[in-house]
Order: structure tokens, then sequence, then C-alpha cells
């Protein structure tokens, strides 16, 4: 797997190919062991794949390999040398360097301020005047070298994140690294941007750089990985090829068995519940975020929206709630006008609503899962009045729901934040399906979630189509929103640019995401 | 799909419209109860001498409608370029009117007035420079007043006892480093709010300055409270330029060090790695740190040079102004230097020019109030305030702070 004659080519001096190992590595928080007795090994040249549910110690592991963390036991070995990486600093002078899922780059600088911030080249002394036109070459410079074109005069907030993360890329690039963390790539590409990732990927390896590649995503680790490790709760529970199936790939990640299709029945459409037309909304910096949306969503189905994340999908469902103002245009439940209604009035007239930030939007964190559990009906019986809460009955609500929703928690008194990701999910999942409900929003519904819960939610997702309820379903995830949608409306700086049928090739549909309209478009209705 | 058209009221229209207001409140308040008397803004500092002379109804009702009109070009929306440019006009055409309608029948010395609007911009200006190195890295500083009061007390104790102005203007800047490190170590290594920290720390500087005043400088003045004076040098040559020599060129070593480091810091946090660097963990200091920039270092920095600045204003109150120290003698200049700080959107040169008007407001109370005007002048007191308001309010440009302004750094 070592790029063999081409390392010489591209090599300019200081190209000694990396082979990096992890020995032992263990890390706590508290009594959570996130990461215990970790052995991995990374071959120079080689595309290495750590596969893992979230939250499976697959970031906290990468973090102290890049010196923001520091492991409690084991080794960092680079080149049979054993290190101690106590800030980014060293582990970039080690010839480490990384690519945050969450970019680290300054949104008021440009390309080549940010590439060159941390490492700038100076002149004058003491001074330390940055020398522009340097540090521009050598931007351009890594950007030819290795095909990854970016403009070093744009601002990056002004830049596509595709064109972000390649601007990280470079920046990790022009550092002289032999080895590149990627954590979770892909997570706000499109499919074609993937592939494009994918093939950098593989040149970059070729050259002799050694990728480590961080993911959950099954199929982009079998099209490009040399080798596999799986890590489960924090443990490695194998090292596998890409051979191995997806069905295996995902039980080793899981722990079990999972079915990685959503099963469900064919839709039965019934009346329109939700009618939205020419609908404008501003973001919070007053950029109009969604321009003129017309959507229909009807009983018994599940409309989709696919997108890449910030196309306006969270201000739409935002204006639907409630929760913020509308330009223009109009949005009916069963005929009845939402705008205007208030949030507590719209959920209380038969809609649930799943925010997609979890943490900020869906529970309160330091409130226990029976108090979460009854969030929307705290103040109506049988819970409770305008003056006090009849505790008995929320936690026997909490009792049903637990066992209902398959809550995992020893006790419905503990706060919220001590469950895992998948299970506050589910205290959503649960207290928004108790409603009798005739739209139900789901946003980003299993981001953040384990595949077991995954699939728990998504069975309950088809449950509430099937009982009648009008379904919505936002996510960038395009692989779910195939699974779950009956139609799939994609969005694009903030136009709905087709609505299309899941079956429709998934290429067409990220050709869409990136608002490319000249495939056939088909209608599914 | 319907295309939405642009909202008519587009921030330029709006300004447009605030403008054609204030110019048509100028054209007939100003204008009828000006009198038709000549108004003479002298070059000297008396009545005699070269003046400019004009009739102060005509010039009441002349820059009333000068301001109307640049007032409704930009109520057109098609100059939005020059929307900044129309915009200082306009407030300054407005201005003029109403010197006129104050000053018919009488005269304003204009070189004492730019002079005096320098002298009390001074300290503004190096309170507000210490504001911007502070916030550009990402730590708010509200303690400005606080520093300025230790300086000013610093100044005079040492001055007094070494009865030298550098060693007062030395210790002026150890005085406000205090109170900075106290900021730092508070915001930066134990996370406490800052906004708190620094309302805290002013009334600290508030009570022992007020505490040692009472207790050793009253009682013996002579000795302990009688600093020297900051000496004016006059640069030959160019003191006798008119007008700006005598501001500029006939003044003390304040005035030129908050001259010079304006354009100084503003070029440093452009074009040098410290800058960078600043602004880099002022805006994101997640990304600064995962490049190997040490955020919390280079933010302890920054508020401690901050500190070093505004003790230096702080010694204007005691070597240049009044040639005492007196308790709580800075009277909230220090909060007037933070409005200025954001009025001027936290860049060196912006904090100049807000500094620069806020002290034309304040002497022109002043001289108002002396020459016996009707409007009470605390109405131009209240001027850095109220367009301190505006300009938070996004009414005039776009106003951000550093996205991680106030923000302590931690590690995750």
């Amino acid at each position: 797997m070592v790029g063999g004659g081409q390392l010489s080519s591209v090599a300019s001096g200081q190209e000694i190919p990396l082979r990096l190992e992890l020995r032992g590595i263990t890390k706590r928080f508290g009594d959570l062991v996130a990461n215990d007795h970790i052995d991995i090994t990374v071959e120079p040249g080689e595309v290495h794949a750590l596969l893992g549910e979230n939250g499976a110690g697959k970031s906290t592991l990468m973090n102290q390999l890049y010196g923001l963390l520091q492991p409690d036991e084991g080794e960092i070995l680079v080149d049979g040398e054993a290190k101690v990486f106590r800030s980014p600093r060293d582990a970039i002078a080690a010839g480490i360097g990384m690519v945050h899922q969450h970019f680290m780059l300054v949104p008021v600088f440009t390309v080549a301020e940010n590439i060159a911030l941390g490492a700038e080249d100076v002149r004058g002394g003491p001074l330390g005047i940055l020398d522009r036109r340097r540090n521009r070459r050598d931007v351009l410079e890594t950007s030819q070298k290795y095909g990854l074109p970016v403009d070093p005069d744009a601002l990056v907030e002004n830049l596509p994140v595709g064109a972000q993360q390649r601007v990280e890329i470079v920046k990790a690039l022009t550092r002289d690294v032999d080895l590149l963390i990627l954590d979770e790539p892909t997570a706000v590409l499109t499919p074609q941007e993937t592939d494009e990732l994918l093939a950098v990927m593989r040149s970059l390896a070729e050259t002799g750089k050694s990728i480590v590649f961080i993911t959950h995503k099954l199929r982009e680790v079998k099209a490009i990985a040399d080798r596999i490790t799986v890590i489960r709760r924090g443990r490695t529970v194998a090292t596998a090829s890409p051979d191995t199936s997806e069905d295996e790939l995902a039980a080793l990640m899981v722990g079990r068995d999972v079915s990685l299709e959503v099963s469900k029945g064919p839709a039965e459409p019934g009346r329109d519940v939700l009618k939205i037309s020419g609908l404008i909304v501003d973001d919070d910096r007053g950029v109009r975020a969604v321009d003129g949306v017309d959507l229909t969503v009807r009983a018994g189905e599940v409309l989709g929206v696919a997108g890449v994340q910030g196309n306006g999908q969270t201000e739409l469902v935002e204006a639907i709630i409630g929760l913020r103002g509308i330009r223009a245009g109009s949005m009916e439940l069963d005929n009845e006008s939402l705008a205007g209604m208030g949030t507590k009035k719209i959920l209380h007239s038969g809609v649930g609503y799943i925010p997609e930030d979890r943490s900020h939007d869906g529970v309160v964190k330091e409130f226990s899962v029976a108090e979460n559990l009854v969030l929307d009906m705290y103040d109506r019986p049988p819970f409770g009045n305008a003056f006090r809460l009849n505790a008995k009955a929320v936690a026997d609500n909490a009792g049903e729901r637990v066992g209902q929703f398959d809550i995992r928690t020893t006790s419905a008194e503990h706060a919220v934040s001590t469950l895992s990701g998948g299970n506050q999910q589910k205290v959503v999942v649960a207290r928004e399906m108790s409603r009798p409900l005739r739209l139900m929003i789901a946003s980003q519904p299993t981001r953040g979630v384990d595949v077991g819960s995954i699939e728990f939610i998504h069975n309950q997702i088809i449950h509430e189509r099937d009982s009648g309820t009008a379904v919505l379903v936002v996510s960038s995830e395009l692989d779910e929103v195939v699974g779950l949608a009956d139609r799939i409306a994609v969005m694009y700086r903030g136009r709905i640019l087709a609505t299309v049928s899941p079956d429709m090739p998934r290429e067409e549909i990220g050709l869409l995401m990136a608002g490319i309209t000249s495939a056939p478009q088909e209608d599914a209705e | 799909m319907v295309d939405a058209p642009e909202p008519f009221w587009i921030r330029e229209r709006r300004l447009g419209a605030g403008i054609t207001v204030i110019g048509l409140i100028a054209t007939f308040v100003f204008g009828s109860l000006a009198e038709s008397k000549t108004a003479r803004f002298t070059l000297s500092a008396d009545a005699s001498g070269a003046a400019i002379s004009i009739n102060g109804q005509v010039g009441a009702i002349l820059f009333g409608l000068i301001t109307v009109a640049l007032g409704v070009v930009m109520l057109t929306g098609r100059a939005r370029r020059w929307q900044t440019l129309l915009l200082s006009l306009g407030i300054l055409a407005f201005v003029l009117s109403f010197l006129c309608w104050q000053v018919a029948g009488k005269f304003l010395p204009l070189v004492d007035t730019l002079d005096g609007s320098l002298e009390y911009a001074l300290p503004l200006i190096l309170g507000a420079l210490a504001g911007v190195l502070g916030e550009r890295s990402g730590v708010v500083n509200v303690a400005i007043e606080g520093q300025f009061l230790m300086g000013a007390f610093g100044a005079a104790l040492v001055g007094t006892l070494a009865t030298s102005v550098w060693a007062g203007l030395i210790s002026a800047m150890v005085g406000g480093v205090i109170i900075a490190a106290m900021l730092a170590v508070l915001a930066i290594r134990f996370l406490v709010d800052q906004v708190v920290v620094g309302i805290v720390l002013n009334l600290f500087a508030l009570g022992i300055t007020g505490f040692l005043y009472e207790r050793l400088m009253q009682p013996n003045a002579l000795k302990y409270n009688q600093p020297p004076k900051m000496p004016e040098w006059k640069i030959p040559g160019l003191s006798h330029i008119p007008v700006i020599g005598p501001v500029l060129f006939d003044a003390n070593l304040l005035v030129w060090l908050a001259l010079i480091l304006v354009p100084v810091i503003h070029l440093a946090l452009k074009n040098t790695r410290w800058g960078l660097r600043t602004r880099a963990v002022g805006e994101h200091p997640t990304a600064a740190d995962t490049v190997g920039v040490r955020v919390r270092g280079l933010r302890y920095v920054n508020v401690l040079l901050g500190g070093v600045i505004a003790g230096a204003g702080g010694a204007y109150f005691t070597l240049v102004s009044t040639g005492a120290f007196n308790k709580n003698m800075t009277a909230g200049a220090g909060f007037i230097a933070l409005a200025a700080l954001i009025f001027g959107r936290w860049t060196p040169f912006g904090a100049l020019g807000a500094a620069l008007f806020f002290g034309f407001a304040q002497k022109l109370a002043y001289y108002l109030s002396v020459a016996g005007s009707p409007v009470p002048n605390q109405f131009l007191n209240m001027l850095p305030y109220i367009a301190t308001i505006i300009a938070v309010a996004g009414l005039v440009g776009r106003v951000r702070a550093p996205a991680a302004d106030g923000v302590p750094y931690v590690k995750s």
C-alpha cells in the first residue's frame, strides 16, 4: 500500500513516509471511558478508515493524536519513536495535520490569511510584518501541486462548504504534513463533492501521505479505505479489509445485526394537510434564506426535504413552527393559516416538532427525563394547571413512555444530559409523538444518534405516517431522506428545485442538491 | 416561484430619511430662531483678527437646506457607494447650521474650539485604543474607567513625589496595567463574566483611589498631590500653520502619543503576525488554537498592553488637565471611551473619529454654556451616548463586534 515510486517524484526533501502507531491509548472523562486501550497502526501511503458510530470515541482518539487532548495511558509512536503532543503545535511539528468536522477557519479572513495563520511568512525581524506575497505564492503552489483549486484572496465566509474544505486540506498540506486526519469530512458535502474528495484522498495517498479517515458512512469506507479499524464504545473491535460487506461492517460497528434499509409499505396519501405557497423567510442576518417555497404535505405520506445544510431548511422549518417570522407567502394547516399563530398554539393544534439541534432546542439538559417528557403539556391536565404540577401524573407518564419508546435510562428522574445522544433523541420523539398529531416535522431526526436508535426512530416515523399523519422530514443525509420519504423535495439556496421520487438515481438527486437542474426532472405526483 | 422585490426601506433610504428630517429641523427651527446678525468664526482665540463671517440666519437656513439636499440624494437610493460620505457631510452641515444659529451676533474662536476638542478627545482616544487591543483579541474591557482613575492617581502621586512628569506618566501606565492584570486573570484564567468583572474593577478603582485621596492626599496636598504639568512643545515652523499648526504642533507628548498610536495599531493589526493572530483569536479562537496559536497567552498580552495605553490616558487628567488628583475625577470618561470604541466599530481610526466627535460635542457644550445659549449643555453632553445607541442599533453602517468578543476560551 506504500505509494512506491511516486514518493520521490513529489518529494521535496522532507518527504520521508510516516508510520504511525497508537498503543494502548486510554482516555477517561470522569466515569466514562471514551477510549479503552486502543491500538492502531497507520502505514505510510495508506488510507486508514476509522469506522464507528457517533459517540464511539473516534474524535476523542484523533484529538489526542492532534494534541488537543492528552491520553491518560498509552503511547503515540511516530516512526517508532514515542512522542508526547501537548498541543497541536507539537503534532504539526511531527508531521500530523487534521481537518476538523467543524471547519477551523476564520470566516472574516481571506483564504491566504487562514492558511498563513500560525505559520506566517514574515519579514522585518521582530516586527513580524506579514509577507503576503510569499504567503499567496505558497498557497497557489500547494494548491497546484495537489490539484486543489483555491482562490487565495477570497473571503472564507463567502465560500461554499466544499471550497472551505479544500482550504482546510491545503492549510494542512502547506504545513508539510505526512499524515492527514479527516474527521467526518463528507458530512457537509453533496454526493459529487464527496466523490471529488475521495479522489483527492486517493491521490494524496499515492504521493506517500497517510490518511486517517473518520466516518460512520459505510459506502465511503468501502470506496476508499485500504484498511478499516472499527471502534465500538471506545474499543477497537476489528480491523477489516474493504472487501467486508456493508452488513458485516454495520454489525461490527453496532455489535449486532442491524437492518440498514428502512422497511415500509407504500404510502396511502390522503388530504393536503400542510400547504405552503410563496413562502419567503429571512435568516438572522436579514439575508433571504427561504426564497419562494411552495410545498404540500399530504396525510399519510412522508415528504423528505433533501439538500446540503444551510440552504434554508432550518429557516423553513422554524417558520412553519412559528419560531421565525415570515416575509411573505402563506402556510396553512388544514386550511387554517399558521402565520402569526404562535408556536405554542401551533404545537397544540396537532403539530409535532423534532428540532435539528437537540441539545439547544429539543431538551432542557438539566431537567429530568420525566420533566422533559411533559415540556409541551406541563400546564394542562393531567400534568398540571396554571398553578401546580401533578408530580404523580408526570412520573406515571414517564414510566409509560420510557418503556414504549425504549429509552435506556436507569431512572426517569435522572437529568436528560446523563443519557446518550440516541436516548435523548428518543425522549424528544416520545414527547412529540404523545399528542394527537396531524403534522409531524422531523428536522435532522437522527443527527448524532447511534445506529440502533436510528432504526427505532425511523420506524416510529413510518408508524406515524401509517397512522395517517402528514410527515415532513428534513435531513442533510441523503440516505436518510431516500429511505424515509415517499416524495423528495430538493432544496437549494432557499428554493425547491424539484420534487422527485425516492427511486430517482442518487447521482441525479446529488446534482439537484448542487443546484444543477439540467437533469431530467421527474414529478412524483 | 416569486422573486421578492427588494424592500423599499433599505438602510440607505432610512438614513436618507433621517438626514432629511434633521435637515428640515435645521432649516425651519434653527433658521427661524436664529437672529439675523453676523456670526463670526475667528481664527484667533478672541474676537479680533481674521474671521469667517456669515449672517447667522442665512447660514442656519443655508446649511439646513444643504442637509436636506444630501438627505434627498440618499433617499433616491442611487448613491449607495457614497453612503458614508453623504452621511458625514449631512451631519456636518447640520452641525454648521446649529452653529450659525448659536453664534449669530457673537463669535466662536475656531482654533480654541478645535484645540479644546482634541484635548477632551485625548483620553477618549487612548481609552478606546486600549479597548481595541483587548476586544479585537476577544476580551471585553469595561474597566477603561478604572484604568483611567488608577492612571490619574498614580501619575499624581508618583509625579509629585519624584517631581517628575515622566515618572508620573510611567506610574500612570503601571496603574492601568494593575487593573488590566486583574481583568485578564479573572476573565481569561477564571472565566468570570467580563462585563461584570469590568464593572467590579471600576468600583474597586473608585474605592481605592478615593480612600487614598481622602487619607493621604487631602491632608497633605503639597506633599502628595501637586504633580508637575506636562510641557507643551512647539515644533518650529509647523506650529505656525494656520488653524492646525497651534492644534497639532503646539501640544504635549500625550497628544502625539495618541495620534501616532492610531495608525501604528491600525497597521499592526492589519499587517503583522501579531495582528493576524490577535484578530484570529478574537474571531475564532478554536481555529487559532488548532494551528498552534496560544490563545490565552495572546489575550493576556493584549489586555496588558491595553492597560498601558489606558493608564497613559489616565495621566491626562492629572498631568495635563487639572494638575491635581480629585476623587472620581474621570467622571465617566472611560465609558465615553467605550462608546467611542463601539461607535468607531472596533477600529483605531474609527475610534479616533468617534473620540474627536465626542470631544467636539463636549467642548461645544462648554462654550455654549459660557456664551449663555438657550440650549441646555446637558443635551450636548448626552450626544456621545445617543450616537452610540444609534450606532449599536445598526442605523449607521454595519456594526459587528469581533465574533468571540467577551467569550472566554476553554479547551474542549
